[in-house]
Parts: C-alpha cells; sequence; structure tokens
C-alpha cells in the first residue's frame, strides 16, 4: 500500500504537467501563428500553355508587379463575364498598377481543344494556361470557378474572391490600389 | 481533501478496483519522457523558428457543406425522406513547406444527399497524401489525381459535387530528366466509397516536346510534341466458369503539332479484350480514336473535332457500373451547356460505342461597326452529331461481341446539336445574350429509357442584364423548350438582383406547361439567397428541383425530384 503511493502522486503529477505542456505548446503554437500571420504563397504545380508546353506555376512573373489569377472554363458563364469585365478596363488597370492577369481554364479533355480559339475569339489579352485536371486547382483549394486571386509584388497570395457578380471588379481594383498604397510606404 | 482521494484510490488499489502501476510504467514514464522531450524541442523549435524567421510552412485548404431539409411532395414525384434533413460536407487540409506538402480531406455524409449513390454513408478520411518536389523529381505517397493525355486509358480526377472520386492510393513518381520531357509512373487501387475497388492500376507515361527538348528544333515554326503511355490493371480471377484475363493492357498515344494559328491534336488507344459487366462480358479488344484541330486569331476561333469510340469502358474491377472505378476518361464531343433548359437533355458518351463530329466558330464583330455597335458582337455556332457505331454482330455474339467497320457510321443518331449564341453589349448597363439551339437527344440510348426514342427540341433562351449602377445589377433569364416527345414543352423565367460584391438573390419559376397529362403540368418554382465576402460563399435556396439529370465536365449523375431548403457554405482558408 504504502509502495503505491509515490506512483499515484507520480501520476498525478504526470497528467498534470502533460496538461499544462501541452497547453503551452498549443498557445505558443498559436501566438506563433498569430504573429506570424502572412500570406499564402504561390504552390508549384505544373499546368499547360495553350501551345501544349508544360509550365510550373512558381515561375509565373511579373517583375515584382501584382498579378490577378482568375480561374475560369468555357462553359463557365459568369467566369466569361467576370474576364470580359476586366478585359474592358484592363488596359487602365496595367498602365495604373502594372497588373497582370493570369486566366486558369480548368476546361478537360471534352473542351480543351476549344480553349485557345475561345481566347481569340473574345479578343482577350491575358496569359491562359490550362489545367485540365485541377492539380492547380486543388492546390489553391478552389471550390467553384470563377475564383480569382490577387497576388502582391512578392507573389503572396493578398485578397480572394468566389463567384463574380457584376460590379465586383470594383472591389478588385480597391485592392489594387490598396497594394500600390502599400508598396509605396 | 486530496490525501482523502489518495486513501480511497488506495482503498480501490487494494480491493483490485484500479490496477496497479505494474511494470508496464517503464514503458510509460519512458513515452512521458519522450512526450516533455517532445514538448520542450517544439516549443525550443518554434521560439528559435520565429525568432530567425524561419519557414514553418503554411496550412491551407477548403471546405463545403451542403445541407438539405426535404419536404414531400408527390406532385412531383419527391418521396418522403425519413430523416428530413441529408448532409454532404468535406474539409481539405493541406500542410506544404518548401519542397513538401501533405493533406488530407475528411468527407461526411450524414446521410448522404438524394441523387447521390446511398454508398457514401457515414465519415472518414478517403483522401491523404503526402509529396515532396524538387525540379527533376516529384513523388506522391497515399491518394493522387493524374492523366495522360486526354485521359483516354487513364485519368483519376474528382468532382465532388458530382459525387465523383476515382483517386488512385498508392505511388505516383514524375520525373523530368531533361527540359521537354516528363516521364510519369503510377501504381495504386482505386478508391471505391469510402473503401478500395477490387483491381489494381499500374501506368506509365512519357512526354516530348521536340522543340524544347533540342536545340536545333528550338527556333523552328512548328513545334511537336509526342506522347505515349500505358496503362494495365490486375483483378484476380474467380470466376467458376469463364477465363477472364486478370491483366488488362491498355497504351495510347499521341501528337499534337503547333504552328502559328493551327493547332492539331490526335491520340489513338488500344485496350485489349476486357470482359465486363459493361460490355456484356465480350471478349473483343477495344480503340479509341480522337482527332480535333483548330485555327485562331484575334476576334476568330474555329475548332473541327471527331472521334470514335469502340469498347473502351475501363474499369479497374469488371464488375463495377456506373461512375465508378473508372480507369479512363472518355470525353463528349457535345457542347457543355450553360443554361437550365438546353441542358435538360445532356447527351454521355457511351462507352460501348459511338462515332461523333463537332465544329465550332466564334467570330467577333469589331466596336465600332455597323453591327458590332460600341462594344462589338460575339457570334458562337456549334453544331455536333454522334452516331452509333456501324455494327455486325457474330454469330456467337457472345464471345467476340461484334465486327465494326472503323470508318464507317452506324445508322442510329444518338445526339445532334445545333447551337448558335450571340452575346451583345448594348450600352454601359445593358448586356444580352441570345441563344437558338436544335437538339436531338437518344433518351433510349443515354438513358436506357423505354418507351422513348429519339427526343427533338427547339429552345430558345434570352439573358439579359442591367447595370442599375456600380453595385446593382438585375438580370432576367427567360428560357423555353419546344418539344412533342417526353414530357413535352417547357418554359422557364429567372429574376437575379446582385449587389456586388457580397449579395444576390433570385426567383425563377420553370413551369412544364406542354405535359400531355395535365396532372404534371407543374411549376418547379425557387428562390435563393446569398452572401459572399472573399472566399466565403453561404447560399440559400428554397423550391422544388425538377427530376433530371444533373452533369458537370462531362459526368451525370440522375437527381431525383426535390422540395425543401438547400443551405450551401463553402470557404477557402
Amino acid at each position: 500500500m504504502i509502495i503505491s503511493v509515490p506512483f499515484i502522486i507520480y501520476y498525478k503529477l504526470r497528467t498534470m504537467i502533460k496538461n499544462i505542456l501541452s497547453l503551452l505548446f498549443i498557445c505558443q503554437l498559436s501566438i506563433t501563428a498569430l504573429a506570424q500571420e502572412k500570406n499564402h504563397k504561390l504552390p508549384a504545380v505544373d499546368v499547360k500553355t495553350l501551345d501544349g508546353k508544360t509550365f510550373n506555376t512558381a515561375n509565373f512573373d511579373n517583375g515584382g508587379k501584382p498579378i490577378i489569377i482568375d480561374f475560369w472554363a468555357t462553359w463557365c458563364k459568369p467566369c466569361v463575364k467576370e474576364l470580359n469585365a476586366i478585359a474592358e478596363v484592363y488596359e487602365e488597370w496595367e498602365k495604373e498598377t502594372g497588373v497582370k492577369v493570369i486566366a486558369i481554364s480548368i476546361d478537360d479533355a471534352r473542351n480543351m481543344a476549344k480553349v485557345g480559339p475561345f481566347v481569340n475569339g473574345e479578343s482577350w489579352d491575358y496569359d491562359v494556361y490550362i489545367d485540365s485536371n485541377g492539380d492547380f486547382k486543388r492546390a489553391m483549394n478552389v471550390n467553384n470557378v470563377p475564383h480569382t486571386f490577387l497576388l502582391n509584388g512578392n507573389k503572396e497570395i493578398v485578397w480572394q474572391h468566389n463567384s463574380y457578380s457584376e460590379g465586383d471588379e470594383k472591389e478588385l481594383l480597391a485592392e489594387l490600389k490598396k497594394l500600390k498604397a502599400v508598396k509605396k510606404n | 481533501m486530496v490525501k482523502k482521494l489518495l486513501q480511497k484510490k488506495i482503498l480501490m488499489h487494494q480491493i483490485g478496483l484500479i490496477s496497479k502501476p505494474s511494470n508496464l510504467s517503464i514503458f510509460q514514464s519512458f513515452n512521458f519522457l519522450i512526450n516533455l522531450l517532445f514538448s520542450v524541442l517544439c516549443s525550443l523549435f518554434i521560439n528559435y523558428s520565429s525568432a530567425q524567421n524561419l519557414n514553418l510552412g503554411e496550412i491551407h485548404g477548403n471546405f463545403q457543406t451542403d445541407v438539405q431539409f426535404y419536404n414531400p411532395d408527390s406532385a412531383i414525384g419527391a418521396a418522403p425522406v425519413p430523416q428530413k434533413m441529408l448532409e454532404n460536407s468535406f474539409l481539405n487540409v493541406v500542410y506544404t513547406n518548401g519542397k513538401f506538402s501533405a493533406g488530407l480531406r475528411y468527407e461526411s455524409y450524414l446521410n448522404v444527399m438524394q441523387g447521390f449513390d446511398p454508398r457514401y454513408k457515414g465519415n472518414g478520411l478517403p483522401y491523404r497524401f503526402a509529396s515532396f518536389k524538387n525540379e527533376k523529381l516529384e513523388v506522391t505517397v497515399g491518394n493522387f489525381y493524374e492523366q495522360f493525355g486526354t485521359g483516354m486509358i487513364f485519368r483519376t480526377y474528382e468532382n465532388w459535387g458530382l459525387g465523383y472520386d476515382n483517386s488512385l492510393e498508392g505511388i505516383k513518381i514524375k520525373l523530368t530528366p531533361h527540359k521537354g520531357i516528363t516521364l510519369k509512373g503510377v501504381i495504386g487501387k482505386q478508391r471505391y466509397f469510402f473503401d478500395y475497388g477490387d483491381g489494381i492500376v499500374r501506368g506509365a507515361d512519357g512526354e516530348i516536346n521536340l522543340n524544347e527538348t533540342f536545340v536545333k528544333l528550338a527556333e523552328k515554326k512548328t513545334q511537336i510534341i509526342l506522347g505515349g503511355s500505358f496503362v494495365s490493371k490486375y483483378q484476380a480471377d474467380n470466376d467458376p466458369i469463364y477465363i477472364l484475363p486478370e491483366n488488362v493492357g491498355a497504351m495510347a498515344g499521341r501528337l499534337n503539332i503547333i504552328r502559328g494559328k493551327i493547332n492539331f491534336y490526335s491520340e489513338y488507344a488500344y485496350k485489349i479484350n476486357d470482359p465486363s459487366t459493361i460490355n456484356s462480358f465480350i471478349y473483343k479488344p477495344g480503340q479509341s480514336l480522337l482527332v480535333q484541330t483548330s485555327y485562331s486569331q484575334k476576334g476568330l476561333g474555329i475548332t473541327l473535332a471527331a472521334k470514335r469510340i469502340d469498347n473502351m469502358s475501363f474499369k479497374s474491377d469488371r464488375t463495377a457500373t456506373g461512375i465508378f472505378l473508372d480507369i479512363n476518361y472518355l470525353s463528349s464531343l457535345t457542347r457543355q451547356q450553360t443554361y437550365n433548359l438546353a441542358s435538360m437533355y445532356s447527351y454521355a458518351t457511351q462507352a460501348n460505342g459511338e462515332m461523333g463530329l463537332m465544329g465550332e466558330i466564334m467570330y467577333k464583330i469589331k466596336k465600332d461597326s455597323k453591327l458590332g455597335g460600341k462594344y462589338g458582337m460575339l457570334i458562337t455556332f456549334n453544331y455536333s452529331r454522334t452516331n452509333e457505331l456501324n455494327k455486325t454482330l457474330l454469330p456467337d455474339s457472345t464471345y467476340m461481341g461484334y465486327e465494326s467497320n472503323f470508318f464507317k457510321v452506324g445508322k442510329e443518331t444518338y445526339s445532334q446539336e445545333c447551337n448558335l449564341e450571340i452575346n451583345k453589349k448594348f450600352s454601359s448597363k445593358v448586356k444580352a445574350t441570345f441563344a437558338y439551339l436544335y437538339q436531338e437527344y437518344n433518351k433510349a440510348v443515354v438513358q436506357s429509357a423505354a418507351n422513348v426514342g429519339i427526343i427533338y427540341s427547339h429552345i430558345g433562351i434570352l439573358d439579359l442584364s442591367y447595370k442599375i449602377n456600380d453595385e446593382n445589377t438585375i438580370r432576367t433569364e427567360l428560357q423555353h423548350l419546344y418539344t412533342k416527345q417526353d414530357n413535352g414543352s417547357w418554359a422557364m423565367g429567372l429574376l437575379e438582383y446582385t449587389i456586388a460584391p457580397n449579395y444576390f438573390a433570385a426567383v425563377s419559376d420553370l413551369y412544364n406547361y406542354g405535359n400531355e397529362n395535365e396532372d404534371k403540368r407543374l411549376h418547379y418554382y425557387s428562390i435563393s439567397a446569398g452572401y459572399m465576402k472573399d472566399a466565403l460563399r453561404i447560399s440559400l435556396s428554397y423550391g422544388r428541383q425538377r427530376a433530371g439529370v444533373f452533369c458537370v465536365g462531362g459526368v451525370c449523375r440522375n437527381v431525383p425530384a426535390s422540395n425543401g431548403l438547400l443551405v450551401t457554405i463553402t470557404d477557402s482558408f
């Protein structure tokens, strides 16, 4: 009986220390996470260019200027509307902020061949890539198209928006301007 | 107090209510020490790394939940749901740190919503992976998605909204030994709900971009990309009567030539005999050919495609049916529809055999021209047709099945469509889409429906939006489908109001006014509203959903009629 006393004390202590430690650990983790809350970087995934070349998304580049990444599909009406809306003001935005738009088509084998002609048909001036098996879409955690990301000069995701309603591009422009303001400071 | 408790415990030990700490405790205390050490190390590491600003990696993911509350509605044929509400959800979590990444997806079906396979039952982690990647090599263990060429003999992918996921669990290796050369190898078992399919799938693929690989060709105007793949599945033959092939191999080759505005792509696949439930256990080999060409320049895009599929269903379990355990992906050439009534009769690829062709032309009439107006006008014309194969049944049709002339088209039409769409912006406030479609749809073949042959329909669509100011837009859709077959004619109206960038609300009604049976001339009304902020989207919709085939990306599922409230939440982080 006497022998078991230290064991019990030991057990009590053990659980206590363990609890405190794990609590500390969690606290610290969350504090560190909060303190270090930083923007997600662009994942490195292979997509295809319109002329069939393999291209790694880590190589998307705009020389330190912001990038807009827009996930779309030829059959997605709101996507096409959004890209058309941006196309109308693209030149202005380019001049003002130096932004570059990268349009990622998630069309699969069924419509893949149509993407190039579609982009030309719409007379878009975007850099277009095809993500026909959704690898980049998954890596960027896109649920549905259209899904738009704004990247700062360090290629970190600073803003994103799912779905498109007419006028949404105004918010995107405001976010773009914010980036410019931050840079000035 | 503590003393008392201690005494109590000691007493309990004596009477044997609590097992005595025995020799086991040595092991436990060792465990404890390890834990302690780990915790301290972790804390130190975190302190150190935050001080040094070391990269701890990132955690990101996405989430969706669909909850549907059901009302019984005998008029539209919606049976009572005993659970009253059903739920489908998933959460993806991915950790990445430099070249390393790992992730998992939790899925929950309590119980699965109507229209999905009931074998999605309960909760689980059907997807988990770890991978590392550098410039030359990428290795993934666990579940993965991959595609060779257009997927004619191999494609694993997921479409959660359709209940489609044929991921392989095993190992994937991707090598880039030289610029322009990609080699891939895969092995694994396929996901089957919360389990695996019976067969094992092995495959390899190689692709070479001649212009990137050979310096001499780098400056050439003509670009050539070649690819080839081999895929084999193994499934034991436990059949007491038939001798079935346990290893079934399939091979494919592809060629892509690009010169200026012209892009030519062709892929051919061959599969050895693969008797299965889908092909009624015939021993005929399968083959498939796809040829597509496009020409495009600013303001003009032309695409032409033709294909032939003969006995190409390829599943990792020969007894599997439906959309499960597919190893390959056979895409349809028909246009993927956006509007509700245009997709009422959506064609789905017939893996047992079909021949099809498609042509599409997009032309943008320039700004400031007579027709184009201030903003230009886009005209899209699409034609597609799919027929059966030319087949001659063999005397012993149970063995080799049939013979087929490669270049001859069979008589029976599976689908045909003419589609003209005009998009025009009239002013900074008014935009419109007009569409006219003529469709022929062989319901008997596509949906194995009895008593219905080919459905001939004419569809007209008007989609008009008016931008009140920078934030507020009102949009209306008017659609009409005229047919004498099946359920007769339909009309649909939709009114949508959006306040950018956060809110939307819509009302719609679909009316089967042309149904021969007067009792079935029903309204399928629906109201919906939603809130969007960043990646978050919350939507509510209440109303009736007609029974029908719901398709995205070439995969279709049958959705039964329902009535009730659907709540959907999606987010990414």
